[in-house]
């Protein structure tokens, strides 16, 4: 039933937007609410005491924190729909690198490009290139990272999609010509309904990093 | 056969050392290659190109990155003996969670405590001392952090302990202020695979704090 898996989130995190894709990819019924996170709810810090962010997924009463661990639990919990993994533990390592290389390196130099700006957004932008480039090539010629199915990688690196629209706007810079193949991945993901219900407009997310750059840049 | 299987390794390393304890737990023989830190060997480019660093387990050819990724790796290929995650989802993913937050917050502060001095040394020791908190509640009154059996969480944690000597000098009374993650502590090491993996603390102090004095004396 919807009221026994509750997803706290915030509209533009790309990493509440794994859950919310993991949870579709399932076809879990859950329900979706919104934290505002200058007035973070009682059942948010309840439920993630340590670190106090979203996405938590709340199963059954017991809470899951960190996208990526949200992503494995809600693969492990539901087992019987497409798993998003594959059997042999070497492609399990190789998906979870890549996954971790999404989170460690992609992730804190795509916040440079839109959340700071001179010589620390520069730096970012170079860091960011080279994790696309290293992505597109860790891609090949494969549909999706997973091989032939969307699998664990593409779910953490997909949502991001959805800010490369800010990430062109503040970074001044094209993404497609710097790595097309990624391009028409991040497109062909869009194609799943998983996907594109969970992603905001590319316009709203632009729109609320200038408004963030306003108000701390 | 240990022909099949190396590890590119670092005697310092603490990533390298969960993954020595890992291979020694499951009883697996393998050839340790120690690597130069400073100067990468061309194995170790070729097995980790994007990231390049230690420890690097090669199984078969093919190569494994990033410690706690292997340690994973390692459970799911050797599953007959002393699993180090359950079985079930939810204990799984608190168990990730927790090897996570150590890998977050406990190495990353107790090396910013290492290599920075005066306030920033002082920040990084209280956030360290927090966190340490929150792991004591955790463990609470088990003999583990996975429960009755050592798991990921040990695992992840362990290999912090031989840098006690310099947490003791920093300031940072681990036997008073976290007396069940000492005695976790304690007990981890009586395990052979820990004993053996993990170096002396005083061979680990020394080398420390003479690192340290060419760190700061460039500067």
């Amino acid at each position: 039933m919807a009221n026994q898996t509750i997803l706290l989130d915030y509209w533009p995190s790309m990493f509440g937007m794994r859950a919310r894709v993991a949870l579709r990819e399932k076809g879990v019924d859950f329900e979706y609410r919104e934290e505002d996170l200058t007035n973070k709810s009682p059942l948010l810090l309840q439920s993630n005491p340590i670190h106090k962010k979203i996405p938590v997924l709340i199963h059954n009463g017991k809470p899951v924190c960190e996208s990526l661990n949200v992503i494995q639990y809600v693969d492990e919990a539901w087992s019987d729909k497409t798993p998003f993994f594959p059997a042999d533990p070497y492609g399990r390592a190789h998906a979870r690198f890549w996954a971790d290389y999404v989170d460690k390196k992609f992730s804190d130099a795509q916040f440079k490009i839109w959340g700071k700006k001179g010589e620390e957004q520069e730096a970012g932008k170079k860091e960011f290139i080279e994790a696309i480039k290293n992505l597109e090539s860790e891609l090949g010629d494969k549909p999706y990272f997973g091989g032939d199915s969307f699998g664990y990688v593409d779910i953490s690196l997909i949502t991001f999609y959805s800010w490369f629209g800010a990430y062109e706007k503040f970074g001044n810079f094209s993404i497609e010509a710097e790595t097309p193949k990624l391009i028409a991945w991040c497109k062909r993901c869009m194609e799943k309904e998983s996907v594109s219900k969970s992603l905001p407009d590319s316009e709203k997310i632009v729109a609320y990093a200038a408004e963030f750059r306003k108000n701390n840049l | 056969m240990a022909d099949e299987l190396v590890l590119l390794d670092f005697w310092l390393s603490p990533f390298a050392m969960r993954v020595r304890i890992a291979l020694a737990e499951k009883g697996i023989e393998y050839e340790s290659r120690g690597e130069n830190v400073m100067n990468n060997s061309d194995l170790l480019l070729e097995m980790n190109p994007v990231i390049k660093q230690i420890p690097v387990l090669i199984h078969k050819s093919k190569p494994i990155c990033e410690s706690l990724i292997i340690v994973e790796y390692i459970d799911e290929v050797w599953k007959h003996k002393s699993a180090f995650l359950p079985c079930d989802p939810y204990q799984r993913a608190q168990a990730r969670f927790w090897a996570d937050f150590v890998e977050k917050k406990v190495y990353s502060l107790g090396r910013k405590m290492w290599d920075s001095t005066g306030e920033a040394q002082e920040a990084a020791k209280k956030e360290l001392i927090s966190c340490f908190k929150l792991l004591e509640v955790e463990l609470g009154e088990k003999p583990y952090f996975g429960g009755e059996s050592f798991g990921f969480v040990d695992l992840a944690l362990i290999p912090s302990c031989c840098w006690s000597l310099w947490f003791e000098e920093c300031g940072i009374n681990m036997a008073g202020e976290f007396p069940k993650i000492f005695a976790w502590a304690e007990r981890c090491m009586d395990r052979e695979s820990v004993a053996k993996s993990v170096p002396d603390r005083h061979r680990v102090y020394a080398f420390l704090v003479e690192l340290r004095k060419k760190l700061f004396a460039k500067h």
